[in-house]
């Protein structure tokens, strides 16, 4: 049904293709690369004889772009003028619209916060004004366009109080304050890798960098600062430390070592520092690292496309560090735009890109989805500590500062536990019991049944095309199919029970549909 | 498209094996596998675990380790402890029906890990490990959920960990061993005249409409029949068909307790507690082999008083019931029920305001109760001071109770847990890692 055949032209001379009408899932097939980006991967997968797949359709595109984006789903009036858009550049348009929007900040600032912990409680326990505070510190950096070797810098560097100089809360958001335990961390984070599996020496010569950090309390409950405490470089050997390169580094007694680790990490020189930082990118774009795990860069765990990431470390240099750029030179990609739909079934089609990849979508940003498509709002809260905290109601998911600030959908699902910082912390596989939930729960029922914006659309007077055109633009941003509009006409007609209850059971139905759950 | 639904069906019956409730995918089943299959020693006599969670952390002072000799500034107006049937045990007052069951467990006086703030000590007492050591392990609910669940060859409909009836919230309870292993959250309120448990249980929609909906749901699945072979949507399919197993199957009639007897329900008391630990009941019978039950609203740092009054008697009559049923149906020589908070309260009573009365997080010393599944009842383990600030006698740390839960489920203590990164993680921690006063062979 969806194997159709293409319609191909020839516009402003490049050769765009016109996919048919009906077709769902895809547009034409990829054309002559114009992005390094496309360059560096397709050359790649003629070299091994993989067929990419092919562009995905104006409808996945949008719904994609605003997943991947901004975390968010767009509206049906969004959705809708978008496929009613004929420019010819509309998707680079609508790429520069999202990376603009407050969402942006709110989704890359929950990214970030997973990876740097930020916790008020078990095991990391920052306490909730320095997790708000960090959190703040955090989306303000993504939302003001701060070059990332600037962001990096502050986080490695910083002293103070945790409530008010909110990076010092990275040497906080542990779950060991041992040098050796924050060196693990500060490669994990910000060069991609695992220093548990180096060879000891080294770990302990990388350690020395943080061996001098203090921390007091303060006569402000819970209030903490962290300082350079020079008190803590005792004897020769304490002054000299080793980065991970293997140089010797001298610390000069009135220095901070942290400020000497930083100067060394945060370089265009420094292979580690941008290679991380392009990878994960990709990874979180893509859904797979060039190196894969994004956070397991190793000699023995090679990218699968190297040119690729010399490309985009190239790029991010000589955009210093301006994380836009990155992103819009992805999202741009006619790879970032391959449809779902594999051309290839060689398992290695994925690996190399050749095709989008399915994704279930993360715990806040599906639930976020539902209460935008009902009208509804969750509660968020958190019983620790006394008094309880309760968020606003209408606050949404991918917002939330403090991991430890919950609701039972967010646990169910599996939001990050932001106990490591590791990348693969956050489920990414369905359980039956999430399943059950969308199924058959009282709290997705009630969603959808009394959700003032589904009860306005089910319950409205118009003719039921235009409903049935409102329910698939709203819930899964595109117009439905003629033969999807048959079936729902025909379930419409069997059932006897009266018409509100089973346009719920449409709406019930696409929710619950993979074309819902998954990024595709 | 209805023959698009047809092969899709079939396909998915061909993959539906023996059912396995969680499908994430299995961690490096090879390097621990020995320890699933490995025979019961002599030791194993306890097939499930039934813990009831007093989070927040309850008095001892004022439940099983009752110092009147301190004073009023310690004990309130609770100041008059009851004998139990077993000569020589005192415990509190407002615990008269738990008096009457003395013979079927042992009081641990000295439990203590010396940790004041809930999510820490939450962790410390269900992990049995110490905190602060870069990783998080998981609670003795997913370590019994590894060892005796889908894994070991459990064929149960329902999820091998259950706890009733919302999320303990305190730490993730699978740590490291990830989602698979978390428990399953019923939801709901089982003191309702329909135990509507979350995601099992609709009201108001019969199971041809349910049938209806999936069918539906079937046909307008665009993407499912664009990929139809896709791996991602063929575990889906999967989770599709074990929630349908629950919603439509038989498994869910283990909740339905309409089924008991007016008089059972009533000795449980009509209450959340009391009905969730007759649902515990029903679940261990069934073969589910560990369920919480999270009983909240311990933390009384004021009114302290007030509230034992109005809690400690609903505790009283749905544990000692749990206690008799069991015991009435053979099922307590099988099953540990393991009684504790993450910390007891502070001896000394706040009395001056804002606290009226109220008492504080005491990790220092406290009191867990175990019975059953081969622990021998009437028997007090440990002894605080005089006014039960500190352990006087025979520390328990929390490795000892989880040890002894483990050895008496017939799971090594010391076995290799498997680990995402494959970094190295036992069970327990050993004596360098965290303090151990030693299994309580005493009560074995």
């Amino acid at each position: 049904m969806l194997k159709s055949s293409w319609v191909t032209v020839l516009w402003l001379g490049a050769i765009v293709a016109v996919a048919p009408a009906g077709t769902l899932f895809e547009a034409g097939p990829v054309t002559a690369p114009q992005n390094p980006v496309d360059a560096a991967v397709f050359g790649q997968l003629r070299k091994l004889n993989l067929a990419p797949a092919n562009l995905c359709s104006d409808a996945v595109f949008v719904r994609r772009v605003y997943l991947d984006v901004i975390g968010t789903l767009p509206t049906a009036d969004e959705a809708k003028s978008f496929l009613n858009d004929s420019r010819l550049d509309k998707r680079a348009a609508l790429i520069e619209r999202l990376l603009v929007r407050e969402e942006f900040a709110d989704y890359w600032a929950l990214k970030w916060s997973d990876l740097l912990r930020i916790k008020a409680e078990f095991p990391i326990n920052l306490w909730p004004n320095a997790a708000q505070a960090y959190h703040r510190w955090v989306r303000t950096s993504i939302r003001d366009h701060w070059p990332y070797d600037r962001f990096v810098r502050e986080l490695l560097t910083a002293s103070g109080s945790n409530f008010r100089v909110p990076p010092a809360n990275f040497y906080r958001a542990l779950q060991s304050r041992e040098p050796a335990a924050i060196a693990q961390t500060v490669a994990l984070t910000f060069m991609g890798t695992r220093a548990e599996n180096w060879p000891k020496d080294r770990l302990a010569g990388m350690a020395m960098f943080f061996s001098q950090i203090g921390y007091k309390s303060t006569a402000e409950w819970k209030e903490e600062i962290v300082f350079h405490d020079s008190g803590k470089a005792t004897g020769a050997v304490a002054r000299v430390a080793v980065f991970p390169d293997g140089k010797a580094a001298p610390l000069p007694p009135d220095q901070d070592p942290r400020v000497v680790f930083a100067h060394w990490l945060v370089s265009p020189h420094n292979p580690w520092f941008t290679r991380n930082i392009v990878n994960r990118v990709w990874s979180w774009l893509l859904g797979r690292g060039i190196i894969h795990e994004p956070d397991d860069i190793r000699p023995d765990n090679p990218p699968v496309n190297p040119e690729l990431l010399a490309v985009l470390e190239r790029e991010l240099i000589a955009a210093q560090y301006d994380l836009h750029h990155l992103y819009r030179l992805i999202l741009n990609s006619q790879t970032y735009q391959l449809s779902c739909i594999p051309a290839s079934s060689d398992p290695k089609a994925e690996a190399h890109f050749a095709v989008y990849p399915l994704r279930w979508l993360e715990a806040e940003v599906l639930i976020d989805a539902l209460n935008q498509i009902t009208g509804t709002t969750e509660n968020y809260s958190s019983a620790i500590p006394e008094p309880f905290t309760y968020i606003p109601e209408e606050q949404r998911a991918i917002a939330l500062a403090d991991g430890s600030v919950t609701s039972p959908f967010l646990e169910l699902f599996g939001r990050s536990p932001r106990d490591t910082g590791l990348e693969m912390e956050r489920p990414r596989k369905p359980s039956a019991a999430q399943r059950l939930h969308l199924l058959n729960s009282s709290h997705i029922r009630r969603k959808l049944e009394q959700g003032p914006k589904m009860r306005a659309l089910t319950q409205s007077r118009g003719n039921t095309t235009d409903q049935i055109n409102h329910l698939y633009l709203t819930i899964l941003s595109r117009f439905p199919t003629a033969e999807e509009r048959n079936t729902v006409q025909a379930y419409l007609g069997s059932t006897g029970s009266e018409r509100r209850g089973t346009l719920t059971d449409v709406a019930w139905a696409l929710v619950n549909s993979p074309e819902f759950l998954y990024r595709h | 498209m209805n023959s698009g639904m047809t092969r899709r069906e079939a396909l998915r019956r061909g993959l539906l094996g023996a059912a396995a409730w969680m499908v994430g995918s299995r961690l490096r089943l090879p390097t621990w596998a020995a320890n699933l299959s490995a025979p019961p020693t002599a030791k194993t006599k306890a097939k499930a675990v039934i813990q009831i969670w007093m989070w927040g952390g309850p008095s001892h002072l004022d439940t099983f380790d009752p110092k009147p000799e301190a004073g009023r500034d310690y004990c309130g107006d609770l100041m008059k402890p009851i004998e139990t049937n077993v000569s020589g045990i005192r415990i509190g007052e407002l615990l008269p029906m738990l008096a009457k069951q003395a013979d079927k467990y042992a009081i641990i006086r000295s439990m203590t890990h010396g940790n004041n703030g809930h999510e820490t000590a939450s962790y410390m007492v269900q992990t049995g490990r110490p905190a602060g050591d870069r990783q998080v392990y998981p609670c003795a609910g997913a370590v019994v959920s590894l060892f005796k669940g889908y894994d070991a060859g459990y064929k149960g409909m329902i999820p091998p960990y259950v706890v009733l009836t919302t999320p303990q919230g305190r730490f993730s309870e699978a740590g490291f061993l990830g989602p698979r292993y978390k428990p399953f959250v019923t939801g709901g309120d089982p003191s309702q005249s329909r135990f509507a448990v979350e995601g099992i249980v609709a009201q108001g929609i019969t199971d041809d409409q349910q049938r209806a909906r999936r069918e539906l749901l079937h046909q307008l699945d665009a993407l499912g029949q664009a990929l139809p072979s896709h791996p991602q949507l063929q575990v889906l399919a999967k989770t599709e068909d074990m929630a349908y197993d629950m919603i439509l199957g038989e498994g869910a009639k283990v909740f339905d307790l309409s089924t008991e007897k007016d008089e059972v329900r009533q000795a449980y008391g009509r209450n959340r507690f009391g009905q969730s630990c007759l649902v515990a009941r029903r679940l261990v019978e069934i073969g589910v082999p560990y369920v919480t039950i999270n009983y909240g609203g311990w933390d009384t740092h004021k009114t302290h008083f007030q509230i034992m009054r109005q809690k400690l008697p609903e505790l009283d009559r749905g544990f000692a019931t749990l206690l008799q049923d069991l015991y009435d149906r053979g099922l307590l020589e099988s099953t540990i029920v393991w009684w504790s908070g993450e910390f007891g309260r502070t001896p000394k009573v706040d009395w001056p305001a804002p606290w009226n009365g109220g008492r504080g997080h005491h990790g220092k010393c406290f009191s867990a109760v175990v019975a059953g599944g081969g622990f021998k009842g009437g028997q007090v383990v440990g002894a605080s001071d005089e006014r039960g600030e500190d352990v006087k006698d025979r520390p328990v740390y929390p490795c000892d109770v989880i040890g002894s839960m483990y050895q008496l489920l017939g799971i090594d203590p010391h076995a290799k847990l498997p680990h995402p990164q494959g970094l190295e993680a036992h069970l327990l921690p050993t004596s360098a890692e965290a303090k151990s006063g030693g299994l309580l062979t005493e009560i074995m």
